[in-house]
């Protein structure tokens, strides 16, 4: 497969969105809302960064929320889950109201990977894994068995059992992420809700973190809601993207169909060339700079420009 | 090693299951291993405190005055001279070490501690105002403690809250409370006219030299209390050591649950130093000596508390009999060993941060 140029002919390219947009009406048919933002809005200190957002996570799926730096996409996530106070507007998971909802029930069906964890100094893997079943214990903490196999499920699922006497402190950065997750997943939450959870991994290791994700959402059907710095593993591993730009939601959708070359220049003030990724098939983002743009090799372009020069 | 991707299979989860039940076994019998030899190893101290002294009296006679024999003499000796002093060094330092693990654990600092951050030396002041600036006694005096231990708590999270109670700056605010507070005792002390400089030394440095038996009912009950309050909250403790996000998203009542923490710790520490004063460092030391030695990376509450009773007392003990001829407070003892502990903290802070 060779890659090439996306759909540059105007005409053909609003034939297809109107298409598969008839074919996939949104999340609502056979992917029912989980969470959803009604009217939200956000702000620090007076200062609002989100005013009347509305967003439809579609259950079961992967969303990717990408954005440029301070677009808001991090406040959204957290006012999501209810880490941060909403100034307007609602959250509704299946219809029922974030915000009024007890916390042990709402931490029992939404997990929250915040953006940096740190650990208590010396904290062993199975210790930290097991908190995640807080909001499924009684006043003392006694682990049930429930409890047990949620928890050895979690370790099993990250390829954490054999770590899990090891304290976190001797881990590397992906391991140590994989435990975070771990943590979650202990918690047994309906929607997963991360925060960048590829930052200071390398690619190796973020790809492998992305996978883990991805069999999560395939085998157990967890709805997974990321916030995603790098484009292209965004577009590759979600369902559905959310593009994010000055605190709204500039478009949503398929990565295939939301992401094209004004989309990518009107959020990010970029300019790229959006190709077929030779291994997914789906878009994937080329940018361009200042420099490193190779001369065009062949055709008229090269003459004309050597002529007007 | 890398399994990506949801595996389940009974057999699978099973021994997931035994793994983790053994994983946890190998956690627990190493706390309360812990906790039985430290708490031994005080028995041992306590002994020695009972036999040493002006009039000594043999290990095995101590033996036999605790299980109600023995002469007078040694009767009124190891009970009424001894056995007050050696109860209130064990009961102080638990609840200076708990208090301490509380903090530390709370605020996620091992700097944190109610003697750094000038609780202790708070408690001692409102104390030491309600005795000597009041003329108050017994159940008051412990009560102007609190007061003050808690108003120094306030002063910090007022000054410091905005900021976040992360890194070192409400830590500085608190070295600087507890400074106002040392010397605010120190002008009380001379202008009551505190002639005796041992009484002087217990509220500036602590000691437990003068410790009645009559002292020892009110603070029994109330470090039994409020470490009650601790163990009943303690299992927030182990969401709130991850940070406030991660408690939250947990269920938990993050700032609830600080405040109830906090204020029990606080009256661990004026129901102490209404007793012995601020004694130097236990409250800072003895959670890292638990945690170190309990090495599960928890909170270590109940090993922390063993450890502060019994290095209060090996303290006490040292301070009498180390040095023939000098009596030195507990306090002066707690001190020089937790300085240096102070000052690698401090060090190995700087390192990490760089």
């Amino acid at each position: 497969m060779t890659p090439r140029a996306r759909t540059v002919d105007p005409a053909t390219r609003s034939e297809a969105v109107s298409l598969e947009a008839s074919a996939a009406p949104g999340p609502s048919a056979d992917h029912p809302v989980g969470l959803a933002a009604e009217g939200v809005s956000l702000g620090y200190d007076g200062r609002r960064i989100i005013d009347d957002l509305s967003l439809r996570l579609p259950a079961g799926r992967i969303t990717a929320i990408v954005g440029p730096n301070a677009c808001g996409k991090s406040t959204l996530l957290r006012g999501l889950a209810r880490l941060h106070p909403l100034e307007g507007g609602r959250v509704t998971l299946d219809g029922q109201d974030v915000g009024r909802m007890p916390r042990r029930e709402l931490a029992r069906r939404l997990g929250v990977l915040p953006q940096s964890s740190v650990a208590p100094d010396g904290v062993r893997v199975a210790d930290l894994v097991g908190r995640g079943r807080y909001p499924h214990q009684g006043w003392f903490g006694r682990h049930s068995s429930g409890d047990d196999r949620a928890v050895a499920e979690a370790l099993e699922a990250t390829g954490m059992a054999e770590l899990a006497d090891r304290p976190i402190d001797e881990l590397s950065g992906g391991q140590r992420q994989r435990v975070w997750i771990a943590m979650v997943l202990a918690q047994q939450p309906e929607v997963m809700l991360l925060d960048e959870p590829t930052t200071y991994l390398d690619l190796a290791h973020q790809l492998e973190l992305l996978d883990l994700l991805t069999a999560l959402n395939r085998e157990r059907g967890t709805t997974i809601v990321m916030v995603l710095h790098e484009l292209n593993l965004a577009a590759r591993y979600a369902d559905h993207l959310v593009v994010m730009s000055g605190g709204r939601v500039v478009a949503e959708g398929e990565p295939a169909r939301v992401l094209d070359r004004d989309t990518v220049h009107g959020a990010f003030g970029l300019s790229a060339e959006v190709i077929d990724d030779p291994v997914s098939g789906g878009p994937l983002i080329v940018p361009i700079g200042r420099f490193h743009s190779a001369p065009p090799v062949t055709g008229r372009n090269a003459g004309s420009e050597s002529v007007a020069s | 090693m890398t399994a990506v991707g949801v595996r389940p299979g009974r057999a699978d989860a099973s021994t997931g299951v035994e793994l983790l039940h053994e994983v946890r076994r190998r956690r627990r019998r190493r706390g309360l291993a812990v906790v039985l030899v430290v708490a031994a190893l005080g028995l041992v101290v306590a002994l020695v405190a009972a036999s040493l002294g002006a009039a000594a009296v043999s290990p095995d006679r101590v033996l036999a005055v605790l299980l109600g024999q023995g002469e007078k003499v040694e009767r009124f000796v190891v009970l009424e001279l001894r056995l007050p002093r050696i109860v209130a060094a064990l009961v102080v330092g638990w609840a200076f070490g708990l208090a301490g693990s509380v903090f530390q654990a709370v605020l996620r600092n091992p700097l944190a501690s109610p003697d750094i951050l000038g609780i202790s030396s708070g408690a001692s002041l409102g104390a030491v105002w309600a005795m000597l600036g009041l003329g108050l006694a017994g159940i008051w005096v412990t009560g102007f403690a609190f007061a003050g231990g808690l108003l120094v708590a306030v002063i910090i999270w007022a000054v410091a809250w905005r900021q976040g109670l992360h890194g070192i700056r409400f830590v500085l605010v608190g070295v600087g409370l507890a400074y106002v507070c040392g010397s605010t005792v120190s002008w009380l002390l001379a202008r009551g006219d505190v002639r005796q400089a041992q009484q002087a030394l217990h509220w500036t440095v602590g000691s437990v030299a003068d410790v009645r038996g009559d002292d020892l009912a009110g603070l029994l009950l109330g470090v039994a209390a409020m470490s009650l309050v601790v163990a009943l909250a303690s299992r927030l403790l182990t969401v709130l050591a991850l940070g406030d996000d991660h408690a939250a998203s947990l269920g938990a009542r993050a700032h609830g649950g600080r405040v109830v923490l906090l204020a029990a710790a606080v009256g661990l520490v004026a129901v102490a130093a209404a007793i012995s004063g601020p004694i130097a460092f236990v409250a800072l030391i003895a959670p890292a000596i638990a945690r170190r030695l309990v090495g599960s990376g928890g909170a270590a509450l109940l090993a922390s508390a063993v450890v502060g009773g019994v290095l209060t007392l090996s303290a006490d003990v040292v301070g009498q009999f180390a040095i023939p001829g000098l009596m030195a407070p507990v306090g002066i003892v707690t001190g020089l060993i937790g300085a240096p502990y102070l000052l690698w903290l401090l060090a190995r802070t700087e390192r990490t941060r760089a």
